[in-house]
């Protein structure tokens, strides 16, 4: 069964089309990961998902229930992380928990064992009395994280989860998840603009500008450029990408005075390519594509020129924003 | 239904918890009252003689100030939804399966919570500064500040709902406190003043919170009594002195119609 079926959804604000015509099916157990620059309709899409939004067309149900006719059963049966933090400051951990039990009709029998259960895995536990104000960003995250799935949602919703975090963090908040996945058996449905996050996704979807540009496992859509990328300078460049051409019958481009090419099973084309090329080579450099080659390719600009300043992340984070 | 029930609990739960947990805002809020009523019976009372025979300037003002702290602390209902709307727990609110209805009761509750809470100990205040108060007066007094407090939170939540920011959200509360508060009889009779402000203060809700409170705490026939021009000390509209049932039913009035506008334009809004 699927978690997540969405058909045809789409979200205008007035005069911007946020979401265009997106489809796709999450499957039961699955890290399904939307890709994309800031701007590009993840969060919308989130927020229609959650029932925050409504849809201006298109349908979408979570857990079988319709995200516009059954808002109430798809709250209860979905956690949800956002981008920014939510947790209050004043109350302590323990008490943001118990607000969250309380609005989910969580009965004590079960918030008790799974407040410990939770906390404990996310090592939050010896802190659960603290005010919430001392907490670290790595710290309100995990919190974060164990407050949407103290109702023991079916569907977890993340929002950028690792925003703003320093990469060890970011390392451990992906090992909760990726723990989480074979205790609970959850459904994981996640946005980021990192690409090495994007790597940990069973599926991603590439979203640019409101559309799914392309659906896939990361290793299919990185096979999907054509292989292994190779780069190399020699002394004339121009004279190289010509050989290439004819010789290899390959599309080699010209980056920061680099020739690249893709070509499948690299490290065995790499050796007889050097014995028979005829320019004096300065430098030859072999690695495996990564998600960013191909979001260049599917949408013909880097997903970093569009990614948030330090200051632009906090501002998000922290306020300001409704 | 159920939902909204469990709103408003959840929720007015959470604002008192918040509440006790800031000591300082706890503090502060008794704070001015007190200072109020020290500075008006310290300092006024031996200026201003009695208003009307039997009441001094103290017994007259000590009603109003009870009814402003419920004023200002009900006013905080609101500030609190621009809050959560800031710090992004509002998100948190709105995801959850609780209706919108009963997130908005729940605010104006838990804010009256507190009110009510600081009303009771300004109450409790009383013999220090000076004024007698038997506890059947008291009894009486308490389902009146929440009638006030729920007319003035409906008030608050209703401009919070069209506020995007803590700044513009004080601004328009400053615009609002001041009159509120000042053109409502606390400080003076409202008959007693000329006719455009009579007319101003009629129609400031406050102004029959504190007439319906301070009639409690003085007897019907100190607010009929006259006052040296001849009108009588409590609030008349066109020609008739107001009884405190009279004052109740305007303010209940107002506090259904204040909550459901701000239920109203939350639900559009969120």
């Amino acid at each position: 069964m699927n978690s997540i079926t969405v058909e045809g959804l789409g979200k205008r604000f007035k005069d911007v089309e946020a979401v265009k015509d997106v489809s796709f099916a999450v499957a039961e157990g699955e890290i399904f990961g939307f890709l994309g620059p800031n701007g590009a309709g993840k969060t919308t899409t989130i927020n229609m998902l959650c029932t925050l939004l409504r849809p201006t067309s298109g349908t979408a149900t979570v857990n079988g229930y319709d995200v516009v006719r059954q808002r109430k059963e798809v709250r209860r049966s979905l956690g949800l992380i956002f981008q920014e933090t939510t947790l209050d400051d004043y109350l302590t951990a323990e008490q943001n928990l118990l607000f969250h039990a309380y609005a989910y009709s969580v009965p004590k029998s079960v918030r008790e064992p799974r407040m410990k259960e939770l906390l404990t895995m996310l090592e939050l536990w010896d802190r659960r009395k603290e005010s919430v104000a001392t907490y670290s960003g790595g710290m309100r995250r995990r919190l974060e994280i164990a407050r949407g799935l103290l109702h023991h949602p079916k569907v977890l919703f993340l929002d950028e989860p690792t925003l703003g975090l320093d990469p060890q963090t970011r390392r451990h908040i992906w090992r909760y998840i990726l723990d989480l996945r074979e205790r609970e058996n959850l459904t994981f449905f996640m946005t980021t603009h990192y690409m090495d996050e994007a790597e940990h996704c069973d599926r991603i979807a590439v979203i640019d500008q409101g559309r799914i540009v392309a659906l896939d496992t990361p290793d299919n859509l990185k096979d999907a450029l054509g292989g292994d990328v190779l780069s190399l300078r020699s002394e004339n460049n121009e004279a190289a990408m010509l050989e290439i051409r004819e010789r290899y019958d390959l599309q080699p481009q010209l980056e920061d005075g680099q020739v690249v090419f893709n070509v499948p099973r690299g490290e065995q084309f790499l050796p007889e390519f050097v014995r028979r090329f005829g320019q004096r080579l300065l430098s030859v450099g072999i690695r495996r594509p990564t998600l960013e080659d191909v979001f260049l390719k599917l949408t013909g600009h880097a997903i970093r020129d569009e990614e948030a300043s330090p200051a632009e992340i906090m501002r998000r984070r922290w306020g300001g924003r409704r | 239904m159920q939902d909204v029930y469990r709103g408003i609990w959840v929720i007015s739960y959470r604002e008192l918890l918040r509440f006790s947990r800031q000591r300082s805002r706890v503090l502060g809020s008794f704070g001015m009252p007190l200072l109020l009523l020290v500075v008006f019976g310290a300092g006024f009372n031996r200026t201003i003689g009695n208003l009307t025979p039997g009441v001094d300037f103290l017994q007259f003002v000590y009603p109003g100030i009870i009814t402003m702290t419920v004023l200002m602390s009900s006013l905080f209902a609101g500030l609190s939804i621009v809050w959560d709307r800031e710090f992004g727990f509002l998100r948190e609110v709105l995801v959850a399966p609780l209706s919108r209805s009963g997130v908005i009761l729940g605010k104006a509750v838990g804010g009256g919570g507190v009110a009510l809470a600081q009303g009771i100990v300004l109450l409790l205040l009383a013999p220090v500064v000076g004024i007698a108060l038997g506890p059947m007066v008291i009894l009486q007094v308490i389902p009146l500040l929440v009638l006030v407090s729920l007319t003035l939170s409906g008030l608050g939540i209703l401009v919070a709902t069209m506020m995007r920011s803590q700044q513009g959200f004080q601004v328009v509360m400053q615009l609002m406190i001041f009159p509120l508060m000042f053109l409502s009889g606390i400080f003076f009779p409202v008959n007693n003043v000329p006719a455009w402000l009579q007319i101003v203060s009629k129609v400031n809700p406050l102004t029959y919170g504190v007439d319906a409170i301070r009639q409690v705490m003085l007897g019907a026939s100190a607010a009929a009594s006259p006052l040296v021009d001849g009108a009588p000390l409590g609030v008349t509209v066109f020609g008739h002195t107001m009884s405190v049932l009279e004052d109740a039913v305007v303010l209940g009035v107002l506090a259904v119609a204040l909550m459901t506008a701000a239920v109203w334009s939350f639900n559009r809004q969120e």
